[in-house]
């Protein structure tokens, strides 16, 4: 019983999160990320470097006791590097019980756009949309809307090591 | 619920971990009837869950489960390895649902301390069927060995057929034997007239007169008579002298035995005549209704009297002691942050350094006492073992001998509860594989009992456990053979060292025992060891000298939790070193550093040599401190093995609690020489260093 329940209020949940996206920025572009998976937006900390990661994990930071990775997302799409400011932010996501923290530039809102409004990614090249679940229509704008399922879990092939 | 009834502690861990198991493998197969097929990691946990699930009630002698889960570990054995594609898996989820829930019933019948009595053999004929259709065989010749309504398999002792005959057996017996035997209790065990009618109660079927001392077991005082005198048995069977000891000597809480056969049996003639008008209304139909009622009361006295003995002890959770470590952990960080805080830099506090000193002090304590409440000594464990080596040795017909060593040794309980099933398969494997047979033993002039030696001890922050057998050894031809057909060995046999050959057996599906038995034999219990070790940290490895045994090691950490550690700086970057490892630290001359050819730096510590590993060049950290003469050198030690470190300066001494590094970071690539990572007294995070991974890097 409490199973279903419990199911209910998750759908719930999901139901007032559907098509809503956070977008931040990152260089000229605009980028949406499912608003479910963030938990939270944190400004920079201190990282703390793990050797022999590649150069887009940025290291771990200790968010209250919780040790959690830290991605640079421009590294990530192979963007030149940026020195961090003060509008620079942490994106904590949490996809299937795994937290990592995104660094972006800056953060702009949240705005829902409806799924009519999603077009599919043109297929350009195989390497540039690799992220890129979608392309959200927001009046003149465009936002480029992250896969973050892949973001987190395809590793690109230089990385993968032997005890995969 | 389960204290309910107190039962047996050996009943009791296997009525939870088969419950467990079966909750576990009934949501596997729920989730994966869904998807409406099974995809071979739930294929391989079930195998498993079946495998362990098998062994426990083989051993604790619930046959009609043991057989049970054997025709469902066949099942998947096939659709495992076979991988076959015709397979209906919502009937296979139906079949095996059924399944689980016979065995389900059956550990409720044992918990309310009932006879297992469930016959399963409508069910395993439909296991057998399914099994047939999906091997694809002509279902005709199954229906042969169906027809025969027989369980039969190879392994199934004969043992346990009799068990079945001796249901419905007539009495058309001769009674040729006459035994006398004498069963003494542990001390302290509690309720002996009661065992002694659990006693009589087994020998049921088996027995077909007795007369036993003190005749009374349902009197109180007879269980005193029996705890000081023993308890005595006459009995008259037509079974041999070992049928008898082997059901006897199953007894629980048994200290010792004796068993002899009387060969003229005027003593118990003449008690039977006594006797025998008394019996004669009950005859051998020991378990009687009003029985039945007084192992009731029994059973609340025994309640009763528990409850008045145990009660300075109470069973926690383990769940809630990792929550009470991980507070104290958070406890000892916050500690630090606030005695060491940066603002009272410079500042003259005695009553502040007063207070402090008592906090730490306290919270020291406070955290000894919780790892303390988590160690628990090895020795339950072990001797769980003393059964698996007898029953084993019963079955094939083999003899050896248990010899434990540091049974003492104490480890955390989440250790305890990761090696207990990685023990019984090694022991198993030992036994089955390892030890010869008793007449072949001697044709190699050695003795006939061989001989298992469980050692445990602690070195460093480590404990070893060293399982060693006398027996034949590996044989390295059929491991390589086995290993070229998996093809698991490509280049030429030279190249790899015995070791490496030895530790190929603990890859998944390696097994080079032919015959599939009870026991072993499916590769699959070396894939539940490792898998079990290195969920705890642990690393095993093995050696062996044909004809001589083998002996495998298991390392394991002492605790997960808190380590002692020294915190060291290198540029801007925090390293822990585990405090057990470091042998000293000193700033180096540059007279002692030697460099040799190819640029490895050495430094000669009284007149021995040391490699020197730089933690900034490894790990590619920017610091100014490159010269020896301006840092510091740590000398660590692990495995025999020693290596100076060099690191820009020590940050000091602090207990720290071990956090794993972030699932991501580790799926993404396993740091050689990172064990993890830690909170220090400021927020900021220190790497755990992993001395033996660095000391490979070094050699690498």
């Amino acid at each position: 019983m409490a199973d279903i329940v419990e199911q209910e209020s998750m759908d719930q949940i999901e139901d007032t999160q559907k098509g809503k996206f956070l977008t931040f920025c990152m260089g000229n572009e605009f980028y949406g990320i499912e608003i479910k998976y963030v938990t939270e937006i944190i400004g920079l900390q201190p990282i703390t470097e793990i050797p022999e990661m590649p150069e887009y994990i940025k290291g771990i930071i200790n968010l209250r006791g919780k040790i959690i990775p830290v991605m640079d997302v421009r590294l990530r799409f192979r963007k030149p590097f940026r020195e961090y400011d003060d509008r620079t932010c942490i994106v904590v996501i949490e996809i299937k019980e795994v937290s990592i923290g995104l660094i972006v530039d800056s953060v702009s809102e949240v705005m829902s756009i409806p799924d009519e409004e999603i077009v599919a990614p043109p297929s350009v090249t195989k390497e540039g949309n690799k992220y890129i679940k979608g392309i959200g229509k927001v009046g003149s704008d465009v936002k480029l809307l992250l896969d973050s399922d892949k973001l987190l879990n395809e590793t690109d092939l230089d990385d993968i090591t032997s005890n995969i | 619920m389960s204290n309910q009834y107190i039962n047996e502690p050996m009943l009791d861990l296997f009525i939870f971990e088969s419950m467990q198991l079966i909750e576990q493998m009934e949501l596997l197969i729920i989730s994966n009837e869904k998807s409406s097929s099974y995809d071979s990691d739930a294929i391989n946990e079930i195998f498993r869950i079946m495998h362990t699930i098998k062994g426990s009630s083989a051993m604790m002698l619930y046959n009609n489960i043991s057989t049970l889960a054997h025709s469902m570990e066949d099942l998947f054995f096939v659709l495992r390895e076979d991988k076959p594609q015709n397979v209906d898996y919502s009937e296979l989820s139906d079949l095996v649902l059924e399944g689980l829930d016979f065995i389900k019933v059956e550990i409720a019948k044992i918990r309310n301390g009932d006879e297992a009595d469930g016959d399963a053999s409508a069910l395993i004929k439909s296991l057998r069927v399914f099994h047939a259709t999906i091997k694809g065989q002509d279902l005709s010749a199954k229906n042969q060995n169906l027809a025969d309504g027989a369980v039969s398999h190879e392994n199934h002792t004969p043992e346990k057929q009799q068990y079945y005959i001796g249901k419905v057996r007539t009495e058309t017996t001769s009674l040729r034997n006459t035994f006398q035997a004498t069963l003494r209790f542990e001390q302290d065990c509690g309720m002996e007239n009661l065992r002694a009618f659990g006693v009589v109660n087994d020998l049921g079927d088996l027995v077909e007169e007795y007369y036993h001392m003190p005749e009374d077991l349902d009197h109180e005082d007879s269980a005193r008579v029996i705890s000081e005198q023993g308890f005595t048995l006459f009995l008259k069977t037509d079974r041999s002298l070992e049928e008898i000891h082997r059901v006897l000597i199953q007894t629980f809480s048994l200290k010792d035995l004796q068993l002899t056969q009387v060969e003229n049996s005027e003593l118990f003639n003449d008690l039977h005549k006594e006797r025998k008008i008394l019996l004669e209304d009950s005859s051998v139909k020991v378990p009687t209704s009003s029985g039945r009622d007084h192992v009731a009361n029994d059973y609340e006295e025994k309640e009763i009297h528990s409850a008045a003995t145990q009660q300075s002890i109470i069973s926690v959770s383990v769940a809630k002691l990792d929550q009470l470590m991980d507070l104290v952990g958070e406890m000892v960080i916050a500690e630090a942050m606030v005695t060491q805080n940066p603002d009272l830099k410079g500042l003259e506090l005695n009553n502040f350094e007063k207070a402090a000193r008592q906090l730490r002090k306290i919270t020291s304590e406070l955290q000894d006492t919780v790892m303390s409440v988590r160690m628990v000594p090895l020795a339950g464990t072990f001797q769980k073992m003393n059964r698996t080596v007898r029953d084993m040795c019963k079955k094939l017909n083999k003899e050896v001998q248990l010899l434990l060593i540091g049974q003492e040794t104490e480890v955390d309980k989440n250790i305890i509860e990761h090696i207990s099933d990685p023990l019984m398969h090694l022991i198993r494997n030992s036994i089955d594989h390892g030890i010869e047979m008793p007449d072949e033993r001697e044709a190699q002039r050695k003795p006939r009992l061989g001989t298992i030696t469980l050692e445990a001890k602690n070195v460093g922050g480590d404990v070893l456990i060293i399982i060693r057998d006398d027996g034949e050894g590996f044989s390295k031809d059929r491991i390589l053979a086995k290993a070229r057909e998996k093809g698991l060995i490509q280049g030429s046999e030279e190249e790899v060292t015995d070791k490496e050959i030895y530790n190929l057996v603990f890859l998944p599906g390696f097994s080079t025992n032919e015959n599939v038995t009870e026991f072993s034999g499916r590769g699959v219990g070396m894939d539940v060891v490792v898998k079990n070790i290195e969920a705890v940290g642990g690393a095993i490895a093995a050696d062996s000298v044909p004809g001589k045994g083998t002996t495998i090691t298991l390392k394991i950490p002492l605790t997960l939790a808190i380590i002692d550690g020294m915190n060291i700086k290198v540029g801007d970057a925090r390293y822990t070193i585990p405090t057990t490892a470091i042998k000293e630290s000193f700033r180096p001359k540059m007279t002692e550093v030697i460099v040799d050819p190819d640029d490895n730096e050495m430094m000669m510590v009284r007149g021995q040599c040391f490699p020197i590993l730089r933690l900034h060049d490894i790990y590619h950290v920017q610091t100014e401190v490159t010269h020896f003469t301006d840092g510091i050198i740590i000398m660590v030690e692990q495995d025999n093995k020693t290596l100076c470190i060099f690191a820009d300066e020590l940050i000091g001494q602090q207990q720290v609690v071990v956090k794993a590094l972030p699932t991501y970071i580790r799926n993404t690539k396993k740091v050689r020489g990172l064990a993890g990572c830690t909170l220090l007294g400021d927020g900021s995070i220190s790497l755990i260093l992993d001395i033996g991974g660095l000391m490979i890097r070094q050699s690498a």
